[in-house]
């Protein structure tokens, strides 16, 4: 029998079949149905498994709540845990597969736990499982872990694409039921953009639950016509499947469109959703309501469900749980759930009212009373009343509605900290004061809980947002009835009863938990952790709040709440990171001769987004190491070429800009002569190094400042810092120029005689001495800046022209170099050789390290003021002891000195006790023939040639090295001024 | 968090990076005879309000200004923003 | 005061008759008119002092003052981690010291903290990022500690489902700390402080400190909302607010409040070993016993009480999650929350005696705190027992920065925001 469970009417299409499998079984449905209301339609009524205890578990609701129905839905790499059955809008082919059972979900094995619930009660585990200690990794925890856990991912990457995209408002309505499609009429019309949002695929919220009018005419066809208005204004913009999943600062919205979920697959070039950032000035929160349920003995078997669900089912899915069902409620609203499925030709086994002046009705029996137990091993078959009367009663149904009063979504006014308030005409936490700012809340979210006053609500909130003077329009004529609430919130004398029923939350736990001093709410929360499942609560809370007042002698309100956190509903951490991953993680720098290294083989190295030429193999070496060695021969033996755009550049001109540099650099600047180049050491405030590099002064109010690449962002802004904030008088404009200008570096004997062949000027020793910087032009013309500077010690030049030209320039110097056989080098030759001459670098200059531990102290100033050269002074930092750039070799030529590695003294122990230093940089050097490195070594000034122990425990490296100068090659700097 | 540029209008707080409190302006006098103190209280020590807090962002993926924001460190509202060198210009501050 | 031990003969016992020799974990008393000790906290740190007072220190008297629920600071909204994988020479001891605590603990307090040494792994992207990491691991080594390099190989092989192939930032091995692990972050706070109470400690919740009575340099006693409370000797240890706490006594802190965001997934079969920390992005993940991911990265990074942070930091976070683990797209994340850290101006806390005799102070943990919440503890009350600072945590000085003795991990000197 197929949807034997299937009602007349409902919005679904008949005309359309969608085939699908929940756990094997082919079942079919109607587009327009969810996956729930599918199964239900098909007489299924258990869909999973509780937490903890394993227990069968049916639907509880109808929407974005549920904490129980949650299935793997669709298989292999689309396979997504946890999914909500009523939620999750039917397709054909849809497939589906229960979760968090061990054996089939009929006699799910691990179902033993609910044997034992009486030992695994709140807490249990703080208390056990300490005995022997070693047991826990070994034994105790991967038992629980195994057991834990909900669904499961498919491990395989997520084959679907994410989108980001960011919309600004006048107005966001969060939700489209009636206030909320009453406040965009009102506000569409009054011209203002507005989005309006709404989790579900149907625009309408419970207008089409429901059999109520307004107007002349049907709840859901008053929506539509609302739709079909609001569709035709260009200034609304109407967003279903769009769940708003938190308010942040500034009227900022996170928004995820779910565009692909209810499809077997994303169209091709669709995203599966889209994080929408909205950016809103006012916002009308109409997010409407959620039922609560009554905790009663056994209250979470399938077939038990809110009553509101129930007539969602039956009015908006033409589905009925069971043919007979019974109510139990506390307020008017379970009775409407009895007339509309009654009026569905469902049996009504009977309303179970606990008020003594429940409405009577002529056509279903209402029993004063309470349920107090249920029987169904895997699905609901009977209720036992107890009547007010003292008779028992047994209610043969295989669903029961429950109606425990509303609870409004109040989540989003307290996403900033806000707090809700106790309302006792419905015995429900509304909005309070403090909302987030440009936030109105309106309808049911509000506290106004009958029709009408959703419409009113709507209407007068957009008038409120909009600053919209006059009366309210006439409303259409609708429902307006208070619910007549009696709070009710447990059975007396029940035990196992479910507050929370995916984390087996009972009224027992609650109790337990305040018998061991667990009583303020957060404490209830993360000792029982009711509350903590996917639902957050949103079903569950209430009743352990006002189970824990009774205990604690207090009112709820008194109790409080736990805080309401984003987001809203569980949102895919896919959809969060959107594009950004896979190469696309990050942006990728090019450097201007990318091409053509790519061209050459290179292999290149990530340098924060950068990437640049590592080596450029040639054929027939098989190690990195052979391309590095002969790059670093070749270079000092005749002429080298490296793309060195990547260190910051940053322009410095006005009449102020050797006054401003003296301000960042410790050393001198004011005296540098036009067409000079000086070293720059660049402190932080706090005296530590912050940058090294050189500023180039190309005329008299003009310098040409450069940076580390790691630190071309932060010295920049440090520098801004510095004009704006503490000199803002100084005649000084600064420009980054990072990727305005291609920059080369050309080293080695014959760079002078490759780079004469490229300038148009005399750059003889004379003409362009060690240290010169000029304006030159290259080709005949090309405006070039040239600058005899050396980062290998070798005689060298840095080029630069602009970027566009860097391709070509790259070009031409390899055709020019041809006769000196000019070698590209990469970053690891490039380190190689600034290592061999001893020149800092980011590992040295890590940030902990001063002028002193470079070997750099006397280059601050005491003369002027420069940033960070007054704490620089601090004793700390100053004195016996300091650690002290040096060289380090090792004893043994075949040894090696790895970065990363210890220095201990000759004969003493190792340990961090003893520790004396640290190696920072480490290469092979082919000029030498053997390994060296950099460090920093306490007193390593006066410690030249000792012997001492270097100890890497971590690769298991212990070798006897010596100390030496840094200034492996060339102490004397003969070279670079050749 | 929307800053309020006063050059560029609305700008998302996404754009600026953030250094800290704004009395990073008032920058002592090295040559003063507590400069050594004066320089550890001005890189080290916060009054770090729960309330009301001017603190220096820079417009990094903008205009490069440096500004002055008056933002409530509990709300995080924002009730005021300046342009940095206006602000150090009004304490005096020049060259 | 409860005697109570608890062990799994004891759960059958109660589950057997009916639960009702449950007692609570800790009394509710009334403040009494002074102490020789006051702790103001009953976070994780605060309750471990007053826990390792009485119990290591033979110290009697004492209170633990606390203005809301004991464990709702940062003790309750951490991602769980434990590691001692510190750098340098002022941290490693005492975080190493930390480690060894939390491996006794639970037999120690005679609580299920659900300790789990299930090791951490940070990923290494960079050759500059594995010199920094083998000397970090050797500094680890050299202390006692434990450290282990991972090829890329390695670390496939135990999370296969890590994006090897196609990073932007290619993954070039990993430090590893066998021992670090994660912790049920709220047990701690109960466990310490069921621990306390049993030994005499008067945890005091709902009592708010507005004040302290200070008179000739020396500290009285604290003003609370329930009234003036007299001691010998008063420990703050309120990290978040300390700024706010020690304003009340004229003292400016050196660190700033920030709001630190953090993520758990819905709850999923155990896909997750160990932590897993992703170098060249901002993301840390582990998986807890319940089956929820739990992850996070950097600081939101403005100055901030608010306890939430913004979509931006989110994303960002996201990002490198999806970056390093592209499976876990279909997961959902279930909850976000914010913790203020004091965030200090070297990245390193303060344990230390304040310019005000009988008034001590212990924070600017960063985001180091729950790790350190043993040894912060126990150091503490070494330095309120003893009035010296004990021997891993002797360079936790207020005056470090004055001096230039700054204890810096990450480099990054006076801007709090970036450590």
């Amino acid at each position: 029998m197929t949807q034997m469970n299937r009602l007349a009417g409902g919005q679904i299409d008949r005309n359309k079949t969608c085939k699908f499998t929940f756990d094997g079984k082919a079942y079919t449905g109607h587009q327009g149905d969810t996956l729930a209301s599918a199964l239900l339609a098909n007489g299924v009524r258990l869909m999973g498994r509780s937490f903890k205890y394993h227990r069968p578990r049916g639907v509880l609701t109808a929407g974005s709540e549920e904490p129980n129905a949650l299935v793997e839905l669709r298989a292999g790499a689309r396979q997504e845990p946890n999914t909500r059955a009523t939620t999750a809008e039917l397709y054909d082919g849809l497939f589906a597969k229960s979760q968090n059972r061990l054996g089939s979900l009929k006699f799910d094995l691990l179902a033993i736990n609910d044997r034992f619930s009486n030992f695994l009660t709140a807490g249990f585990y703080y208390k056990t499982f300490m005995w022997p200690a070693a047991f826990w990794e070994k034994l105790y925890e991967p038992i629980i872990r195994n057991a834990a856990g909900l669904g499961s991912l498919s491990l395989e990457d997520d084959p679907d694409v994410y989108d980001k995209g960011f919309l600004h408002c006048d107005l966001l309505i969060i939700g489209a039921g009636p206030a909320g499609l009453m406040a965009a009429l009102t506000a569409g019309r009054a011209g203002t953009d507005v989005i309006l949002a709404d989790e579900d695929f149907a625009v309408g919220g419970r207008l089409n639950s429901e059999t109520l009018t307004i107007g002349d005419q049907s709840g859901a066809a008053w929506a539509a016509q609302a739709m079909t208005e609001l569709r035709s204004l260009p200034n609304v913009r109407i967003m279903p499947r769009t769940t708003v999943i938190g308010a942040f600062d500034h009227g900022i919205y996170g928004a995820v469109e779910r565009v692909s979920d209810h499809m077997h697959t994303p169209d091709a070039g669709k995203p599966r959703q889209i994080l929408w950032r909205l950016y809103a000035k006012q916002t009308i929160l109409a997010a409407g309501a959620i039922e609560r349920p009554i905790a009663f003995e056994n209250n979470d078997r399938p077939g038990i469900m809110l009553a509101s669900a129930l007539r969602t089912y039956a009015n908006r899915f033409a589905v009925t749980a069971d043919k007979r069902v019974a109510i139990f409620t506390n307020n008017d609203d379970g009775h409407r759930t009895a007339a509309d499925l009654h009026a569905k030709g469902v049996k009504i086994s009977a309303v179970v009212d606990v008020r003594p002046d429940a409405p009577r009705s002529m056509d279903y029996e209402v029993l004063q009373g309470e349920v107090v137990d249920t029987k169904g091993r895997l699905g609901l078959t009977f209720a036992e009343v107890k009547q007010a009367d003292g008779n028992m009663r047994t209610l043969e149904c295989g669903a029961l509605g429950m109606s425990g009063g509303w609870n409004p979504n109040v989540h989003m006014t307290c996403h900033q900290r806000g707090r809700p308030v106790w309302n006792a005409d419905i015995a429900a936490f509304v909005p309070g004061a403090d909302l987030p700012a440009g936030m109105v809340v309106a309808g049911a979210a509000n506290g106004d809980l009958s029709t009408a006053g959703a419409l009113r609500g709507g209407a007068a909130a957009a008038k409120q947002a909009l600053g919209l003077k006059g009366r309210l329009p006439t409303m259409p004529e609708t429902e307006d009835k208070p619910i007549n609430l009696k709070p009710f919130w447990y059975v007396e004398g029940c035990s196992r009863a479910w507050l929370d029923q995916q984390n087996d939350v009972t009224v027992k736990d609650v109790k337990l938990s305040h018998q061991e001093g667990f009583r303020s709410v957060e404490h209830l929360k993360r000792y029982t952790t009711l509350g903590m499942a996917t639902d957050q609560g949103k079903t569950s809370n209430m009743g352990g709040l006002a189970i824990m007042a009774e205990l604690a002698g207090k009112t709820i309100p008194e109790v409080g709440t736990t805080i309401f956190r984003p987001p809203y509903t569980p949102t895919a951490i896919g959809v969060l990171g959107g594009r950004h991953r896979g190469q696309e993680f990050h942006p990728k720098r090019l450097t201007p001769s990318h091409r053509w290294a790519t061209e050459q083989g290179a292999i290149f190295v990530e340098v924060g987004n950068w990437l640049r030429a590592q080596w450029f193999p040639r054929k027939g070496e098989t190690t990195w190491r052979e391309s590095v060695d002969r790059e670093v021969l070749a270079t000092r033996n005749s002429v080298g070429v490296c793309d060195v755009t990547t260190l910051g550049k940053v322009d410095v001109q006005g009449t102020d800009a050797a006054a401003f540099l003296n301000k960042i650099y410790c050393n001198g600047f004011a005296l540098l002569a036009v067409g000079k180049t000086r070293y720059g050491l660049m402190l932080r405030e706090d005296g530590i190094a912050m940058d090294d590099g050189t500023a180039a002064r190309l005329a008299e109010d003009h310098f040409v400042v450069t940076t580390t690449t790691a630190n071309a962002l932060p010295v920049y802004r440090h520098m801004e810092f510095v004009r704006q904030c503490l000199y803002p008088d100084m005649d000084v404009q600064l420009i980054s120029t990072t990727e305005a200008w291609a920059q080369y570096a050309v080293a080695g004997p014959n760079s002078r005689n490759l780079l004469s062949k490229i300038v148009d000027q005399d750059i003889s020793n004379d003409a362009f001495p060690f240290m010169a910087c000029a304006n030159i032009t290259i080709c005949g013309g090309l405006r070039a800046r040239l600058f005899r500077i050396s980062f290998s010690g070798e005689l060298a030049y840095e080029i630069a022209v602009p970027t566009a030209y860097g391709d070509a320039l790259m070009r031409k110097i390899m055709d020019a170099g041809a006769e000196f056989d000019v070698t590209p080098y990469g970053t690891e030759a490039l380190g190689v050789m600034r290592i061999e001459k001893g020149h800092a670098a980011g590992n040295e200059l890590n940030g902990t390290t001063t002028a002193l531990n470079l070997g750099m102290g006397r280059m601050v100033s005491k003369k002027k003021d420069s940033i960070g050269s007054t704490l620089s002074e601090r004793e700390g930092l100053n004195g016996d002891g300091q650690l002290y750039q040096v060289g380090i070799k090792p004893v043994d030529a075949n040894d090696p000195v790895p970065a990363g590695a210890h220095l201990m003294n000759a004969d003493g122990p190792i340990d961090a006790a003893h520790d004396q230093g640290y190696v920072t940089s480490a290469c092979f050097s082919p000029n030498l023939g053997h390994a060296i490195a950099i460090g920093f070594l306490k007193d390593g000034a006066n410690r030249m040639g000792e012997t001492m122990q270097l100890v890497s425990p971590l690769t298991r490296v212990h070798v006897d090295v010596e100390i030496t100068s840094a200034h492996f090659i060339d102490p004397e700097g003969e070279r670079l001024r050749a | 968090m929307i800053i309020d540029h006063p050059l560029l209008g609305p700008r998302d707080a996404a754009e600026f990076t953030y250094m800290g409190d704004a009395k990073l302006i008032d920058r002592p006098d090295w040559q003063s005879d507590t400069a050594a103190q004066d320089f550890y209280e001005y890189g080290y020590l916060r009054d770090n309000p729960a309330g009301w807090h001017e603190e220096l962002w820079f417009h990094e993926a903008g205009d490069r200004s440096w500004l002055v924001v008056t933002r409530n460190t509990v709300t995080h509202e924002i009730s005021k923003v300046e342009l940095a060198r206006d602000v150090a210009r009004a304490k005096g501050r020049s060259k | 005061m409860s005697k109570m031990r608890y062990s799994g003969f004891k759960v059958i016992k109660e589950a057997l008759t009916g639960h009702k020799g449950w007692t609570p974990a800790w009394r509710d008393p009334e403040p009494q008119a002074d102490y020789d000790i006051i702790i103001i906290g009953g976070g994780g740190h605060g309750l471990a002092t007053a826990y390792y007072l009485a119990k290591e220190f033979g110290q009697k008297r004492i209170a633990v003052l606390e203005k809301g629920w004991i464990g709702g600071g940062n003790v309750g909204r951490n991602t769980t981690i434990i590691r001692s994988n510190y750098l340098l020479d002022g941290n490693e001891p005492f975080y190493e010291f930390s480690l060894k605590l939390w491996e006794g603990l639970e037999q120690d307090f005679n609580y299920n903290a659900m300790i789990s040494q299930r090791g951490i792994l940070n990923l290494i992207h960079s050759d500059a990022q594995r010199d920094a990491f083998i000397r970090r691991g050797n500094a680890m080594l050299l202390n006692g500690a434990d450290a282990e390099m991972l090829t890329t190989d390695q670390i496939k092989a135990r999370y296969p489902f890590l994006n090897t192939d196609d990073a932007r930032f290619p993954i070039k091995g990993g430090l590893a700390q066998h021992r670090g692990g994660t912790v049920r972050h709220d047990a701690v706070a109960w466990g310490y402080a069921r621990g306390a109470d049993s030994r005499g400690v008067d945890i005091i919740q709902n009592c708010e400190v507005t004040g302290f009575r200070i008179e000739n340099g020396t500290c009285l006693g604290v003003e609370t909302s329930r009234g003036f409370i007299g001691a010998k000797k008063i420990g703050c240890a309120v990290a978040g607010s300390s700024s706010r706490l020690m304003s009340k006594a004229d003292m400016r802190l050196p660190m700033e409040s920030h709001v630190l965001q953090a993520f758990v997934s819905e709850g999923l079969k155990p896909v997750l070993p160990g932590v897993v920390t992703f170098g060249a992005g901002h993301f840390y993940v582990s998986q807890s016993d319940k089956g929820g991911l739990v992850f996070g990265g950097d600081l939101d990074g403005y100055n901030s009480y608010a306890q939430r942070g913004n979509l931006p930091t989110v994303e960002d976070v996201c990002e490198g999650g999806m970056a390093i683990f592209p499976a876990f797209g279909r997961a959902r994340l279930l909850r976000m929350w914010g913790g203020i850290m004091d965030m200090s101006m070297d990245g390193s806390p303060i344990i230390d005696r304040t310019h005000i005799d009988g008034l001590y102070f212990n924070g600017g943990w960063c985001y180091g705190g729950f790790k350190a919440t043993p040894a912060s503890g126990f150091c503490f009350a070494h330095l309120l027992a003893k009035d010296a600072p004990h021997p891993t945590a002797t360079a936790y000085r207020f005056n470090r920065f004055e001096k230039g003795l700054m204890i810096d991990e990450k480099g990054m000197g006076n801007q709090p925001n970036l450590h």
